[in-house]
């Protein structure tokens, strides 16, 4: 009983202890100054982070977009209310689908690879060796790379989002044969600016701050070995892709509930 | 001459394993110091210490006068352009080349044109013989190779303090020659001061000015490499001529081997 308290308790004072750890990393990144180095820095990150993930957002989106517009057009048909097909593909994607997918895609390929290499830097004592030529690793490495992901990622998402809807229309109005003109009005008619792109863009940026957030935190605090790397990676996909599930149902209640 | 680095009543411990207890060590300027000691004592432990990389649990490192773990982080990273660490890694990038390396702290630290950068980075190449491979990538080079990079990029910022991390494990006897001449020759040329740890006692010994001998958590002997040669305590002898047993055990302590063998 009181070997299981002592375990509670050390729990709780490691968690604690993490997440300050993880809090003064965040810091150091959020407060470093800008200057056009550190832009090339974030320039590149962003081409690594965001450029590189283009190819699987996309084709997911299109996949997304085509099996979305057949289901729907499936139930829709049925109750003759087809021509609204438009508007439940785009609602659906732009609220929703783009930014948890695009967030889930984006932890697996570029919150793995942040963290592995993070901890391979760490592991080779690349980052040590910075420390000791009077390079603060958290500027250098960490600030770039975490504002290189807050950046892409909402590109990404309305990226995702805008290839989806045309693989809805392509399956609707190409496929299915409902009107264009009545696809594309009545989505046009439907979607608020406010209320379901810019709230998506707010999702997705939060998504971008939590998988960044924890996948240079597990990067840079990984035991310096093949497994403790290996272990590492794993715990950043899980970890992000369940803190964008429940931080999706929170953003959703405070934002449609 | 004064003092560059001082040990001050420093404990260490990690993970509940004491390193250090009471340390008292100083580093005189414009010399070679080494400190040898067996695998484990904590010799890398030593210069992390000094480069401040890790906070020793009492008392203190001062460098030029100035305690590095009271230093704020500013101030530490201050002092710390004055330190060059060559890590026994290398520590190399592996996505640069080896100009790129050795140009990366001049890039952080300076403003220099680029055709300045330039010379100053082949100028520091020429000194450890690896000019003509300043194209290659960090991944091609051997293990000899890549120590002298990593030892022209850590001399590049022209350090007041030069810490080698056991810059002989693992060399072939040219390359250790080639390092030992480099140490040597940089120290009296850039007018550095040096601190060289390792367990290569011979190498060591030729080169260094004043040595320490750590063992048991504290310096078991010091002084000139003449002095370290003809002292008699036996754990000195015994590490100094290689035996496996002596003071310093050979088993890691354990209980009693038959006795486990018999309750198993």
């Amino acid at each position: 009983m009181i070997n299981q308290i002592q375990r509670i308790g050390e729990r709780s004072v490691n968690f604690v202890t993490q997440l300050g750890v993880a809090g003064l990393m965040l810091m150091s990144a959020l407060f470093s100054k800008p200057n056009w180095k550190f832009l090339r820095l974030v320039g590149r990150q962003v081409h690594n982070l965001g450029v590189l993930s283009l190819p699987i957002i996309l084709v997911a989106g299109l996949f997304i977009g085509m099996v979305l517009g057949l289901q729907g057009y499936n139930v829709l048909v049925s109750y003759g209310a087809e021509q609204s097909l438009g508007t439940m593909v785009a609602l659906s994607l732009l609220r929703e689908l783009g930014p948890v997918v695009t967030a889930l895609l984006f932890a697996g390929r570029a919150g793995s690879a942040l963290t592995a290499e993070v901890g391979l830097m760490k592991a080779t004592e690349q980052i040590s060796s910075m420390e000791m030529m009077a390079v603060d690793p958290f500027k250098r490495i960490i600030a770039p790379r975490f504002w290189a992901g807050v950046l892409s990622m909402p590109v990404l998402a309305f990226m995702f989002s805008l290839i989806a809807i045309w693989g809805g229309s392509f399956v609707g109005v190409d496929w299915k044969g409902i009107d264009s003109g009545g696809f594309w009005s009545v989505m046009q008619a439907s979607v608020d600016v406010h209320q379901d792109i810019f709230y998506g863009f707010i999702k997705s940026t939060v998504f971008a701050f939590v998988i960044v957030w924890v996948a240079l935190y597990n990067g840079y605090y990984a035991k310096p070995s093949s497994a403790g790397i290996s272990e590492a990676t794993t715990r950043t996909v899980v970890n992000a892709s369940l803190l964008v599930l429940a931080l999706d149902f929170i953003l959703t209640i405070l934002m449609y509930g | 001459m004064g003092q560059l680095v001082q040990i001050r009543d420093m404990s260490f411990a990690r993970e509940q394993r004491i390193l250090f207890d009471n340390l008292n060590l100083d580093i005189a300027q414009g010399k070679i110091t080494a400190i040898l000691g067996p695998s484990g004592i904590g010799k890398t432990t030593l210069l992390k210490l000094i480069g401040g990389q890790l906070t020793p649990s009492s008392g203190d490192i001062l460098f030029s006068g100035e305690s590095v773990c009271r230093a704020k982080r500013a101030q530490l990273y201050q002092m710390r352009r004055k330190m060059g660490l060559l890590f026994q890694s290398g520590a190399l990038f592996p996505e640069l080349t080896v100009f790129e390396n050795v140009a990366f702290p001049l890039r952080e630290h300076t403003q220099l044109t680029e055709p300045v950068l330039q010379t100053l980075v082949r100028m520091k190449l020429e000194s450890v013989g690896l000019r003509g491979a300043e194209q290659l990538m960090a991944t091609e080079l051997s293990g000899g190779m890549g120590r002298r990079v990593a030892l022209a990029r850590a001399t590049a910022l022209d350090p007041e303090l030069m810490m080698y991390d056991e810059p002989f494990a693992g060399q072939d006897p040219i390359s250790m020659g080639v390092l030992l001449k480099l140490i040597r020759d940089l120290n009296q040329s850039l007018g550095l001061t040096s601190i060289v740890v390792s367990h290569d006692v011979t190498e060591v010994l030729e080169i260094a000015d004043y040595v320490y001998v750590l063992a048991d958590k504290t310096i078991i002997a010091q002084g000139t490499a003449d002095e370290i040669k003809s002292n008699q305590d036996p754990r000195l002898v015994q590490f100094i001529n290689g035996l496996p047993n002596g003071p310093v055990p050979f088993h890691y302590p354990a209980s009693d081997f038959l006795k486990d063998l018999a309750t198993q």
